[in-house]
């Protein structure tokens, strides 16, 4: 169906599912229990997971089918947000004309990009892609601070700005032809309550949408052509193949998917900042790609979800939590351990749990979560039949 | 002239830094075939152990550490004296003049930085060889994308560690008195009085990374230790298969290694407050520094670091740029004319472009490194 096989259709619905039902699916306590704050279903962080997700999945066709490692990629999420930003200031707030445009404008910008780092492979593509972002988050923040805003960011501002599409009233809130993207559906069922926002279930299609694409791209010849690039770079030349268009082309793709991400960070939340560009932005672009599986279809929105679920709430948990959690203790071993995890795992040093998650994913499954859901599956099967994993999937090398 | 000779000199200090740190991350690359993501972080991690030694020896002229915890300074309030807000004022004894006396104790606190040099060299080279002996050993046989990431991750850890301990400020951390102030160069060079002036703990600076680099150079070459290396750097097989194990020697340049970005570290810190992104912030050019001066290549790492590190004050020094906006004929709003202003921002890595686009293999690169 739909130009798919049975098994890639299944995982085109349960992805379709899990967008569509997100706001119930990620609620499960009630808000009055004491395990709310595990909740994830906040319009602004399901709009994340999304627009991360959609991130990522242009990043894995990249870096996951051909192996070139780019650590710029946060530039493209820039130059997509302040893109989209002059979309607003100068024409209206319609997000029809943002997000194509943010994508048509990064795409310009990968190709100049890519055309320059895709002379070279291994660790001077990534130190060329990564000069490339510094120098736009250092322009961007700096000399180039009319069109960036520099330290101040970007946001629209409906005095004095043109809007020359704008017309008598219209809206001055990012919207889809007159229609609020914040506009929300408060569902209380018993002590839950749900809220169904229109923005995010934008930012949901779009990322069905460009799940769907890449299926079709992991599938097509052109996607066996990035895996050939990934397997040996010279036997593909040797057949009489180039590789070089490939690798743009897969190059524009993840840095285009990069931009749709920008338009619609800035259609969620108008206002754009250059420390959206800064180089360790690309790298926990890279992280997630890691953690949820390079070269696997489900891998990036997993990594991206997981990533931005552990930003969220481990930055949320706060001290008095923790002595609530570990009362039972005696009273020395539980501030001794407060203190500890207080100070260097939760709060504002969460990034601390993430640097120690990443290298332990690394180290122990560099396949990421994918790859330990299908070793804990095959564990479970291995007690049925030998062979289920002879024929275990393996993700692309 | 001297307006040439005092930007290169301007430019010594942090390409002295540059070409230590990045000297240190080619003799990994070159021994053990790793690229070093971490690497920024022990520089990072020698300069707060200057803050550390600073702490330990009673400075009380350290502004901004939020940790008290190793600071040896006995706090006493002076009813005698109020401060500005009419309160008592608190002052700040270190135990070491209590101890040992007023001038042996205050010279200890004085020169805490020039200490720490020697504090931080086996604590480095632990440090360094815990790293390779715990983590980057497992990695030799995994791709370089694995290496980058794993060692990425440790900064991240180690960055996140410091802040942990230290907090997001950064800390003042003072140069001996004996050393502050600038030094009249253009006397010595023949100019006249105060055309070319320079901070004289950055004089320092500049000898001590020669010495260092002269140091590490001496020893790869004239040592029995330094050849083994070489040899290894040149065909680790054959010098397997001579019996020797190699391994041990390159864990041990690993630790070198770690020491010379510690030592650069320790110096640097009265030059630029630490604070915990310190190695974030360096680790970028120090890679693009690498790359320019040719993967695995010491020389070239050196010489692109000085270099880079003297265009990046050139490309600061706004006489020229001026010049060059009204010789264009742009006014101050034009974009391009603000591009040219702002080109200090950016003139290392449009260097390591134009270098990685014409010279593939750097200035100084050796053929078949790194190239698949």
């Amino acid at each position: 169906m739909l130009g798919l096989n049975k098994k890639d259709f299944g995982l085109l619905c349960l992805v379709t599912f899990m967008a569509a039902a997100a706001p119930i699916l990620l609620n499960p306590f009630p808000e009055t229990s004491t395990l709310s704050f595990l909740n994830a279903g906040y319009p602004a962080l399901m709009q994340l997971f999304a627009i991360f997700g959609i991130v990522l999945i242009g990043f894995n066709i990249l870096f996951g089918l051909t192996g070139y490692l780019s650590f710029g990629h946060a530039a493209f999420i820039g130059i997509g947000s302040y893109t989209a930003m002059w979309m607003y200031k100068l024409l209206n707030f319609n997000v029809i004309i943002s997000i194509p445009m943010a994508m048509f404008v990064t795409g310009i910008f990968a190709v100049l990009i890519g055309w320059i780092c895709l002379r070279r492979t291994g660790i001077y593509f990534s130190i060329l892609t990564l000069a490339f972002a510094e120098m736009a988050y250092r322009l961007s923040y700096s000399v180039l601070t009319p069109i960036t805003g520099g330290e101040t960011n970007l946001s629209p501002d409906p005095i004095n700005d043109p809007m020359i599409l704008k017309g008598e009233n219209g809206l001055t809130v990012p919207h889809l032809f007159g229609f609020d993207l914040n506009a929300k559906y408060v569902a209380e069922v018993g002590n839950w309550s749900f809220t169904f926002e229109a923005g995010y279930y934008l930012c949901a299609l779009v990322l069905v949408l460009s799940f769907y694409l890449s299926i079709r791209v992991f599938r097509s010849p052109f996607g066996m052509m990035l895996r050939a690039i990934k397997a040996n770079n010279h036997r593909m030349g040797y057949t009489g193949l180039n590789p070089k268009p490939y690798m743009l082309a897969a190059f524009v793709i993840s840095g285009l998917y990069a931009g749709l991400g920008g338009g619609l960070l800035v259609a969620m939340d108008a206002q754009a900042g250059a420390e959206r560009m800064f180089w360790t932005e690309s790298g926990t672009i890279v992280i997630m790609s890691i953690l949820g599986g390079a070269g696997t279809l489900l891998g990036p929105i997993l990594g991206a979800g997981a990533i931005k679920y552990m930003e969220k709430i481990l930055s949320s948990i706060s001290e008095s939590q923790l002595h609530s959690w570990l009362s039972i203790l005696p009273d020395g071993l539980e501030d001794f351990l407060v203190y500890i995890l207080a100070n260097f795992f939760v709060g504002h040093a969460w990034h601390l749990t993430l640097g120690l998650v990443f290298m332990l994913v690394v180290i122990f499954v560099p396949g990421g979560l994918v790859e330990l859901g299908q070793r804990v599956a095959s564990r479970f099967r291995r007690k049925g039949s030998e062979d289920a994993l002879v024929s275990k999937e393996t993700p692309a090398e | 002239m001297e307006e040439i000779i005092q930007q290169v000199v301007n430019g010594l200090d942090r390409g002295s830094a540059y070409a230590l740190i990045a000297l240190g991350l080619t003799l990994i690359f070159g021994t053990l075939g790793v690229v070093n993501f971490a690497h920024g972080a022990l520089f990072m991690i020698g300069a707060f152990v200057a803050v550390l030694m600073s702490d330990v020896l009673g400075d009380i002229r350290e502004i901004g550490s939020a940790d008290d915890f190793f600071k040896l300074v006995q706090v006493v309030e002076d009813p005698t004296q109020t401060d500005f807000l009419g309160r008592p004022l608190a002052v700040e004894t270190s135990y070491w003049v209590i101890w040992f006396g007023e001038s042996f104790g205050n010279w200890l606190s004085d020169w805490a930085v020039p200490i720490a040099v020697l504090v931080s060299i086996p604590i480095m080279i632990f440090i360094g060889w815990a790293m390779e002996r715990g983590l980057i050993r497992h990695f030799y046989h995994r791709p370089h994308a694995d290496q980058i990431l794993v060692t990425f991750g440790l900064a991240i850890v180690l960055g996140d560690l410091i802040r942990a301990m230290y907090g997001a400020n950064p800390i003042q951390t003072p140069m001996p008195d004996a050393l502050n102030g600038p030094v009249d160069l253009g006397v010595y060079l023949g100019y006249e009085a105060s055309t070319i002036t320079y901070s004289a703990w950055r004089i320092v600076y500049f000898f001590f990374s020669m010495f260092i680099i002269a140091g590490v150079f001496a020893f790869l070459q004239f040592t029995t230790f330094g050849m083994v290396v070489r040899a290894g750097m040149a065909d680790r097989e054959t010098v397997g298969l001579l019996g020797i194990d190699i391994n041990r020697y390159f864990t041990m340049m690993f630790g070198l290694a770690a020491a010379v970005a510690g030592v650069a570290g320790v110096m640097f810190a009265p030059i630029q407050a630490p604070s915990y992104n310190l190695g974030m912030e360096y680790l970028v050019p120090c890679f693009v520094v690498v790359v320019v001066g040719g993967m695995g290549s010491l020389g070239g790492a050196v010489l692109a670091g000085f270099l880079l590190g003297i265009v990046q004050s050139f490309a600061s020094l706004p006489t020229w740029k001026n010049n060059l906006v009204e010789w264009l004929g742009l006014d101050d709003s034009n974009l391009i004319a603000n591009l040219i202003i702002g080109v200090d921002q950016i003139a290392i890595y449009l260097i390591a472009i134009i270098i990685l686009l014409t010279r593939p293999r750097g200035l100084m690169g050796r053929k078949g490194v790194m190239e698949d």
